[in-house]
């Protein structure tokens, strides 16, 4: 770990950004067969439709069956068209929060996966309620009686990325980002100039170890020379030790200890005087 | 995206340091000139009709005190966590003089207030958000409070009723100020699972991190007439579709249209209606008894 972090100290957040943007980051379709097993992918949200931004199913993790949920960004402009870039609509947070719910009824560990710019602004979301989806995940999954683990693969980008992260730990991918907003929607609320992009990326504290040092992420799973599009098996196998440590970690607990410690690790997220 | 949104309720709803700033110039004695109907009336008329324009009915923005004197008994408030004020958690330029030159225009150490009181002489904890201050981002001390007032209402028994009103996250807290919205739901999860009764009421304009976090998460979720209710900001959409939106896009009927609000409530019955919810969700005598007698 010494030698990746000198080996990384001069490469800047947007340095970092512009790596988890590059046209072959792997995506979670990328990652699935080289993670998981006998995975079988369930659609809908029994409510409204199938949302291709949100992909989720059951499979096996070291012979253990477990529920996955992932933002799927695409590779191409076809997987792009139907996962709309990774946006998510209200349907594809409530067809997550369904395959939790079932997760937690027949005692699986769920496996969430966040790569999103944001959620999907726009007016069909507005209609069916893109807050209220929000909302309810960050509310269930904090009482869902079953371990979470979250990792970030790419960007995660506000609201969108937080409704799959409430979770036990969060690891988050070397190259990864985690933020409030995009640097871009940083700049252009904050000083009227959304060309200030590289500037916001530098102060916002973005980087996985920004989010380790401010209580929000557990784990940095490094990624080969370059990033992770250098080597998708290496940073798949890296994931799987990540995943295998955690997992066994969490599913040894007392189910109420563990949502106790869920509760307190955002409890205590915050700084002020009194 | 924020930003855009701050332009358009500006312009659909001006606040109410412009309104005072322009009728200044008419007339030396400062008038309300409602942003809706453009009527004017004197500010003490406006304070008697609970700052409503007379003629239009537009439910104008109020402050945390003044939002306390319309709703709560007579002298029943008590506020808690009064002093808390944020730090800088990701050091962002200058957010501490920020902070305290919004402390010393407001008098408010943050942008929500929170409390005991009694409305009708029902017992509750109120929590109240002020747009005067930053826009009533949720940041540090946002995400604390309404934490705190959750977890009291659930320890004290009592039921929560939370004023919303916010431009969403506190950008200069980055990801500090996300995660309020894991902390206040979380938190609201919990009330829940406890029993206890928890009732938003949306005001103008509850928006961003906010909407999508405590604000949608009451058992009941009231909403003022007319306010602005949404998710994304207005420009960000019609940037999106390349077309202008509806007037009434995102407003408290829309909200109601789609299913996201119980009811749509005017400020002056507000009181009566608060009072009167709970108390239709206090344990009932019949049902105990009719349970006792099976």
């Amino acid at each position: 770990m010494a030698d990746d972090m000198e080996k990384t100290l001069d490469i800047t957040p947007f340095d970092r950004l512009q790596i988890v943007r590059h046209k072959n980051r792997p995506t979670i379709r990328d990652y699935l067969p080289l993670i998981f097993t006998d995975f079988y992918e369930f659609h809908g949200d029994r409510l409204f439709g199938d949302d291709g931004a949100i992909l989720g199913g059951v499979g096996r993790f070291h012979g253990m069956p477990v529920t996955v949920i992932a933002e799927v960004k695409g590779r191409d402009i076809y997987e792009n068209k139907n996962s709309n870039f990774a946006m998510p609509h209200p349907e594809g947070y409530r067809k997550a929060l369904r395959l939790a719910r079932q997760a937690e009824k027949f005692h699986r560990p769920v496996i969430c996966f966040i790569d999103t710019p944001g959620a999907f602004c726009g007016v069909a979301a507005e209609k069916r309620g893109q807050g209220e989806a929000i909302a309810k995940n960050l509310a269930e999954f904090m009482t869902l009686k079953t371990p979470v683990i979250s990792i970030v693969l790419g960007e995660g980008g506000s609201g969108g990325a937080l409704a799959l992260g409430v979770c036990d730990e969060l690891a988050m991918l070397e190259n990864a980002s985690y933020s409030v907003i995009s640097p871009r929607g940083f700049a252009s609320i904050l000083w009227k100039d959304a060309t200030r992009e590289e500037e916001a990326c530098n102060i916002m504290r973005i980087t996985a170890e920004d989010a380790v040092a401010l209580g929000v992420a557990e784990a940095i799973i490094p990624e080969p020379d370059g990033g992770a599009h250098n080597d998708p098996e290496t940073t798949a196998e890296n994931i799987s030790e990540f995943l295998a440590k955690s997992l066994n970690n969490k599913i040894a607990k007392n189910i109420d200890l563990l949502l106790n410690e869920r509760y307190n690790k955002f409890r205590k997220i915050g700084e002020f005087t009194e | 995206m924020l930003e855009d949104l701050f332009k358009v309720v500006t312009a659909r709803f001006n606040g109410d340091d412009n309104e005072k700033e322009k009728s200044a110039d008419a007339s030396s004695v400062p008038m309300f000139k409602c942003p809706r109907c453009s009527c004017s009336c004197g500010y003490e008329q406006l304070e008697e009709n609970k700052w409503v324009c007379p003629e239009c009915g537009y439910h104008s923005r109020i402050s945390a005190k003044d939002r306390i004197a319309i709703t709560c008994d007579s002298g029943s408030f008590i506020e808690y966590d009064k002093g808390m004020s944020s730090l800088n958690p990701i050091d962002f330029p200058d957010y501490e003089g920020k902070i305290s030159a919004m402390q010393d225009k407001t008098g408010l150490c943050e942008a929500v207030v929170t409390g005991e009181c009694t409305i009708h002489g029902e017992r509750c904890l109120i929590g109240i958000m002020d747009s005067h201050f930053m826009m009533a981002s949720m940041g540090s001390v946002v995400g604390e409070k309404v934490t705190r007032a959750f977890e009291r209402a659930a320890e004290m028994n009592l039921p929560l009723i939370l004023f919303t009103a916010s431009g969403g996250a506190r950008m200069q807290e980055g990801l500090v100020s996300l995660m309020q919205m894991a902390k206040t739901s979380g938190a609201a999860a919990r009330l829940s699972e406890a029993g206890g009764l928890y009732i938003t009421v949306l005001t103008d304009p509850t928006t961003g991190g906010v909407t999508a976090s405590f604000a949608s998460l009451g058992d009941i979720i009231i909403a003022e007439p007319k306010v602005l209710v949404g998710f994304a900001g207005r420009r960000v959409i019609e940037g999106t579709i390349k077309q202008r939106l509806p007037e009434d896009f995102q407003s408290a009927e829309f909200m109601l249209e789609n299913g996201f609000v119980d009811l749509i409530c005017d400020r002056k019955n507000m009181r009566r209606t608060l009072a009167h919810l709970i108390r239709l969700h206090r344990p009932s005598q019949k049902m105990e008894d009719m349970t006792d007698g099976r």
